[in-house]
């Protein structure tokens, strides 16, 4: 039983990232997230050496990750909407030129400069490539603050895994609440000379270049078809997601992050009312847990998706169901959280009153 | 002296101990693509003439944001990063940071350190980030093939200011050399030339100088280069170092604008 | 008297005929050739011996196509006949 703390959110991923022995965090202030960056600023550089800088802006942020990962150190940052938005091209380079580095997105109210509450309007960001090109992060849905801790660890080993930038994609609620949360042991900092990383020309070999500048059209598109297959690969090895009643379901809930919490609760009610009720809950949202609903898609009368946002993740509900059961949406914008009672009463509107 | 008519069998001196000058080994053995007459080339060959003696090939790293040096990688043997538009000094300073006994250097033309870079430049300078900023100046946009850049001279006809650069529309000449040199994390700021043998000479010189200022940890260097565009000037080589020494020179003169004092 | 002697080689297939180094040379020593380089450049040729090995074609060739060579001769008699 590792060291048992109760913290913030935001506060439980700066101290796994301090734990995980990153090397460096680049960020910017900006609510709901800026205690990761004040936490860093109190107790990384003097436990572990590692480097906290206040860039001037996001887009710098993302840029000096990317200097830093193309050293094979381990570099993040945290940011939320408006902040991640600006990380796009950042991003975009990051994935074309194959460098490793965690990011989180602490999801708030939007579009625009919106509001500072929790929301899950950057699902369609997040998933399917927010900047220019086919690429994609990883994406990891925690929802609750021992996930926003372990997948600090979980996020660098899989980034340095598929040379991807993989984000930690929460909101406003999860970063700001406070819960026990189980810290993981302090690993120190390591230094690993990496082929492929910009540390000076080896006395005896090629010097190494990263790019994502391939003026070839063949060679861009070799650089896509690896990163394709890379992709594939996730979906094939790195598929997470957790289910609950799907033995006897009639129908499923599904919602990622902390809707999922809610809708887990809509479940009980629902249950409790002699509604049989399964749930699944995406935890990878890139790759998306796509067999899991392809197996109850036959089996249930519909799935109802909640997500804080318009109806994002239930395209890729549908996408994975293939019209196989019903797929419906229930959900609130602009950073309002929904409530279980709502959710269970559009539940029935929509379901079991046929209308 | 009468004229000897000596008649001189001439020894054949090409050999090695009469070597004087060659291309320095670590530029790589490949065309450059820079149009004839360039100065992007020229500031290639003296700068990796520096890093051949200084002997610093396999402990310097480069950043080449988008422009027509984004391909300095191909000719530079030494390690390097391409970045995205402007974020140059980002990257280098992520690397630098990483990496602080290394040199690292970004190499930017005025578009990209001025315009769309002029944050991170900035910032950057005023981190004091220890590492160079090679900055080339020839007043336009060249890998995109002629646009005003901040850099531009008032009336300067260029594909977006076919009329010339009217201020009152689009703004001044950036001196952004001047601008940083105030910030007290920048400890050298100089404008140089290479449109002509002694300014070469001077620029290699200035070049050395920082990455020397670097070693000691002195802070931010900005060498900037005001060099040709034949291409996009539509001018001959020789026509474009002409302008360079007639035209440029005069509103961004060539001198030391910030240097250290360092104790001897 | 010394007598100073001065060779330059030029990579034909890099030049670019951007005609500095002609300017450049306080001899007159090069000029653009009659000749077509793979690329199509009337790459530069030396025209006289009056090359001192100074080096400033080289310094200004914006692509280090010049190597220089250069022999100083101490007295009259050590040139040879």
């Amino acid at each position: 039983m590792g060291e048992v703390k109760l913290m913030k959110g935001n506060e439980a991923l700066a101290e796994a990232a301090i734990r995980a022995g990153v090397d460096a965090y680049f960020g910017y202030p900006i609510t709901p997230q800026s205690e990761v960056i004040e936490y860093l600023s109190r107790e990384a550089t003097k436990r572990t050496g590692m480097l906290v800088l206040q860039a001037e802006s996001e887009v710098a942020a993302i840029n000096m990750i990317y200097g830093a990962a193309g050293c094979g150190k381990k570099a993040m940052t945290t940011s939320s909407s408006p902040g991640i938005s600006l990380m796009q091209e950042g991003l975009s380079y990051i994935a074309s030129a194959e460098l490793p580095c965690l990011l989180a997105n602490i999801n708030r109210g939007g579009p625009g400069l919106g509001t500072i509450q929790p929301a899950q309007g950057d699902y369609f960001q997040a998933t399917k490539g927010g900047g220019h090109g086919d690429y994609r992060l990883l994406v990891l849905a925690p929802y609750n603050v021992q996930e926003m801790a372990d997948f600090v660890k979980l996020g660098f080993e899989l980034a340095f895994k598929y040379r991807n930038p993989v984000m930690i994609l929460a909101d406003g609620a999860l970063g700001q609440m406070m819960e026990k949360v189980e810290l993981p042991p302090q690993e120190p900092r390591v230094n690993v000379e990496y082929p492929w990383a910009t540390t000076g020309k080896p006395k005896n070999g090629e010097r190494r270049v990263i790019t994502s500048l391939h003026i070839q059209p063949e060679k861009m598109e070799e650089i896509n078809i690896r990163l394709q297959q890379k992709y594939q690969k996730m979906k094939e090895e790195e598929v997470r997601y957790q289910t609950k009643n799907l033995e006897d379901a009639e129908y499923i809930f599904t919602a990622f992050g902390l809707v999922s919490r809610i809708a887990m609760k809509a479940m009980d009610l629902g249950r409790q009312k002699g509604y049989k009720i399964g749930w699944i809950r995406p935890i990878t949202l890139f790759p998306f847990p796509e067999k899991i609903f392809q197996e109850v898609a036959p089996r249930v009368k519909g799935i109802l998706d909640i997500e804080m946002n318009s109806g994002q993740m239930v395209e890729d509900v549908k996408l994975s169901v293939c019209g196989k059961t019903r797929v419906e949406y229930y959900g609130r914008m602009g950073g309002v959280v929904p409530t279980p009672e709502e959710i269970l009463e559009n539940f029935e509107r929509m379901f079991i009153k046929g209308e | 002296m009468a004229e000897e008519n000596v008649d001189v069998l001439v020894e054949n001196i090409v050999t090695p101990e009469n070597l004087v000058y060659r291309k320095p080994t670590t530029l790589l053995d490949v065309d450059m693509h820079y149009c004839p007459g360039c100065g992007h080339s020229t500031v290639h060959k003296i700068f990796m003439e520096v890093v051949e003696e200084m002997g610093i090939q396999n402990d310097i790293i480069g950043v080449a944001p988008v422009g027509c040096a984004v391909f300095a990688y191909n000719y530079m043997d030494v390690d390097m990063q391409q970045a995205a538009h402007g974020r140059a000094c980002a990257v280098a300073t992520g690397i630098k940071r990483m990496l602080p006994d290394k040199y690292v250097f970004t190499y930017q033309g005025d578009g990209d350190l001025a315009a769309i870079g002029g944050n991170e430049t900035l910032h950057a300078a005023n981190r004091g980030e220890n590492f160079l900023v090679i900055f080339i100046n020839n007043a336009v946009y060249g890998m995109t093939s002629g646009q005003m850049a901040p850099t531009t001279l008032e009336g300067m006809v260029t594909t977006t200011s076919p009329y010339g650069r009217d201020p009152k529309v689009m703004g001044y000449p950036l001196k952004f050399g001047e601008l940083i040199a105030p910030l007290p994390g920048v400890a050298y700021v100089t404008r140089q030339a290479v449109n002509n043998v002694q300014n070469v000479r001077r620029t290699k010189k200035a070049l050395q100088r920082a990455l020397e200022y670097q070693k000691m940890g002195l802070g931010f260097c900005l060498v900037e280069i005001v060099s040709n565009c034949p291409s996009n000037w539509k001018m001959t080589p020789l026509e474009s170092n002409k302008y360079v020494q007639e035209v440029l020179i005069p509103y961004y003169p060539l001198g030391d604008i910030k240097v250290p004092e360092v104790k001897k | 008297m010394a007598k100073v002697v001065g060779e330059v080689v030029i990579d034909i297939e890099r030049c670019k005929a951007c005609e500095l180094c002609v300017q450049a040379c306080p001899e007159q020593t090069l000029a653009l050739g009659k000749q077509l380089n793979h690329k199509g450049y009337q790459y530069v040729v030396k025209i006289n011996d009056n090359c001192t090995g100074c080096a400033n074609c080289a310094i200004i060739c914006p692509d280090a196509v010049i190597t220089v060579y250069r022999k100083v001769y101490k007295t009259k008699q050590q040139v040879p006949a």
